[in-house]
């Protein structure tokens, strides 16, 4: 759907752009947007000393109540913008968790986890005690209460995970674990990268304490994300950067202060063409509906993968997720020479382990090729890829 | 090298490879490369004596690219001094970069000396010796 809005396809018509789990292209209006600002109205936030200069921080804030009514957030101060999920991730454990958590507590992830749900916690479990656990998964790859229930003991104070994961693409039951989490003294922080961008996401519904994403997996900019919290974990947690925008005073006597919330965690001048382009790819969203574009990916999920049955020598490790992420191989070929013969053809899938090197103990293969579909793909995309992959056979008369 | 022949010693080495195997490596020096911008990852094991290669072998997961040139690779250095097999890496090198070289001294390794072509197989096909080049450094050290 509305594929006349992104001039990726204009300029690149041939193109078959199955790799929205990495990135995804943007609408016109959010480039338009990024482009005003940076034709129109240049100036920094927050100073408002003069017309240009207003505009901007008002767009800026607006852009924040825009957030906060996409997640239904509380409060406005319960918004951070950072650089992304990842950036997001690395404030809640080193700004929040480091001085909430103490030797020999326990926090559960799983080896679905992206690298950004799983480095931040290894590095405080050095540095501070604390135990990573990893909740088993089911047959499936997937999450339930009964498995996270296996795992929990009286140290556990944290679960961390994607609400849906990056690889396997399976969506967790968020609700019915944050209604645990919070009845057993526990935290949920929730990786939404590859969720808030296809899936309705409400905080107050799913009662998430922390919630990171990214703005460039939902046909926003790059180098701009948000860490929603909880304002009263907010209000706790400890600056990483320090520097203009965040301080209230500070004088040769060492004597300061810092701002309240949401600036206080948002030091130095931010990316402020970024978070307009996010307000502007979130009011894009809102205005397809975000029910009707998981529908729609459900819809194109379920027919890829009626598809890819007829093609005889590929195996599809996900069948049973719920996602637009669909991970295969073509047996007996290295993913990177099937993304590679793919590429021949202008389809653009990603082959790894798609920053998530521990689901190899789960899914009992290292590297796979991942096709994550978005709002725009269509089911003649499917059908080239379902025709290329049956000709397969030429692969290397291809690649070599 | 024709085009066609080229293919096939390529698949072929990448379906069959040559000495790909996992086997008691207490004598052999070990080295991993990743290849930063793919996924190919290799284990080359390389036993080294009086500075002759006397015995090598490797796994890992690799693109036919990768697989392929370590296992032609390592058919051309078994048995050869380490001024030896840097001479072909000096060569081998040499042809990647499309610089003048001495085709004979390369044998099947003239399969890769159109890669330049593409210019992201360039990496793939480096692989093995920059794999190589650490168990040497690791010997001389």
């Amino acid at each position: 759907m509305n594929r006349e809005d992104f001039l990726m396809f204009e300029n690149n018509p041939d193109i078959i752009y199955f790799d929205n789990g990495a990135t995804t292209f943007k609408p016109k209006k959010v480039i338009h947007k990024i482009g005003d600002y940076y034709t129109k109205y240049t100036a920094n936030a927050h100073r408002g000393d003069y017309d240009i200069s207003l505009k901007v921080d008002t767009e800026y804030e607006n852009t924040r109540e825009v957030v906060k009514n996409f997640i239904n957030a509380k409060d406005i101060s319960e918004i951070i913008f950072t650089k992304g999920t990842t950036d997001s991730m690395n404030m809640i454990v080193f700004g929040f968790m480091k001085y909430y958590l103490k030797k020999g507590d326990e926090v559960l992830i799983t080896k679905s986890e992206h690298a950004s749900n799983v480095l931040p916690w290894f590095e405080l479990e050095k540095k501070l005690g604390i135990i990573v656990k990893f909740i088993p998964l089911t047959e499936d790859f997937k999450v339930t209460l009964d498995n996270i229930k296996k795992v929990v003991t009286p140290n556990t104070k944290i679960i961390s995970l994607a609400h849906i994961t990056n690889v396997i693409g399976d969506i967790r039951p968020i609700k019915e674990i944050g209604e645990y989490a919070h009845d057993n003294n526990m935290l949920l922080v929730v990786d939404g990268a590859q969720s808030v961008p296809h899936l309705k996401t409400d905080v107050q519904d799913l009662n998430i304490d922390f919630l990171a994403f990214s703005a460039h997996k939902m046909l926003g900019p790059t180098g701009v994300g948000v860490l929603y919290g909880k304002k009263d974990l907010l209000e706790v947690m400890q600056p990483l950067t320090f520097g203009g925008g965040m301080n209230s005073f500070f004088e040769s006597t060492k004597d300061l202060e810092y701002k309240e919330l949401p600036l206080r965690l948002e030091a130095g001048t931010q990316n402020i063409a970024g978070v307009l382009g996010l307000k502007e790819a979130i009011l894009y969203l809102e205005e397809i509906g975000m029910d009707k574009i998981h529908n729609y990916e459900i819809e194109l999920r379920n027919y890829l993968i009626k598809r890819l049955k007829e093609v005889n020598n590929i195996t599809v490790y996900n069948e049973n997720s719920e996602s637009g992420i669909v991970i295969f191989n073509i047996n007996d070929i290295f993913a990177e020479d099937t993304s590679r013969y793919l590429n021949h053809y202008n389809i653009c899938v990603r082959a790894g382990n798609h920053c998530t090197k521990m689901v190899k103990d789960e899914i009992k293969v290292k590297n796979t090729c991942r096709i994550s579909l978005y709002l725009y793909n269509t089911k003649d995309e499917i059908d080239k890829l379902i025709e290329v992959l049956k000709n397969s056979k030429n692969i290397y008369d291809i690649i070599l | 090298m024709d085009s066609s022949f080229r293919r096939e010693l390529i698949v072929d080495n990448a379906s069959n490879p040559f000495h790909k195997e996992t086997k008691d490596n207490q004598e052999f020096i070990k080295a991993n490369t990743h290849n930063e911008s793919c996924i190919d990852n290799i284990n080359l094991y390389v036993k080294i004596q009086d500075d002759k290669i006397i015995d090598a072998y490797f796994d890992g997961e690799a693109c036919a690219i990768t697989t392929s040139a370590t296992s032609i690779m390592l058919k051309n250095i078994i048995g050869k001094s380490i001024d030896e097999a840097r001479n072909i890496m000096k060569e081998y090198y040499k042809m990647i970069n499309e610089e003048e070289y001495e085709e004979e001294k390369l044998g099947e390794l003239n399969a890769y000396s159109d890669i330049s072509k593409q210019a992201s197989r360039k990496k793939c096909a480096i692989l093995p010796f920059q794999t190589l080049e650490k168990t040497i450094k690791i010997y001389e050290d």
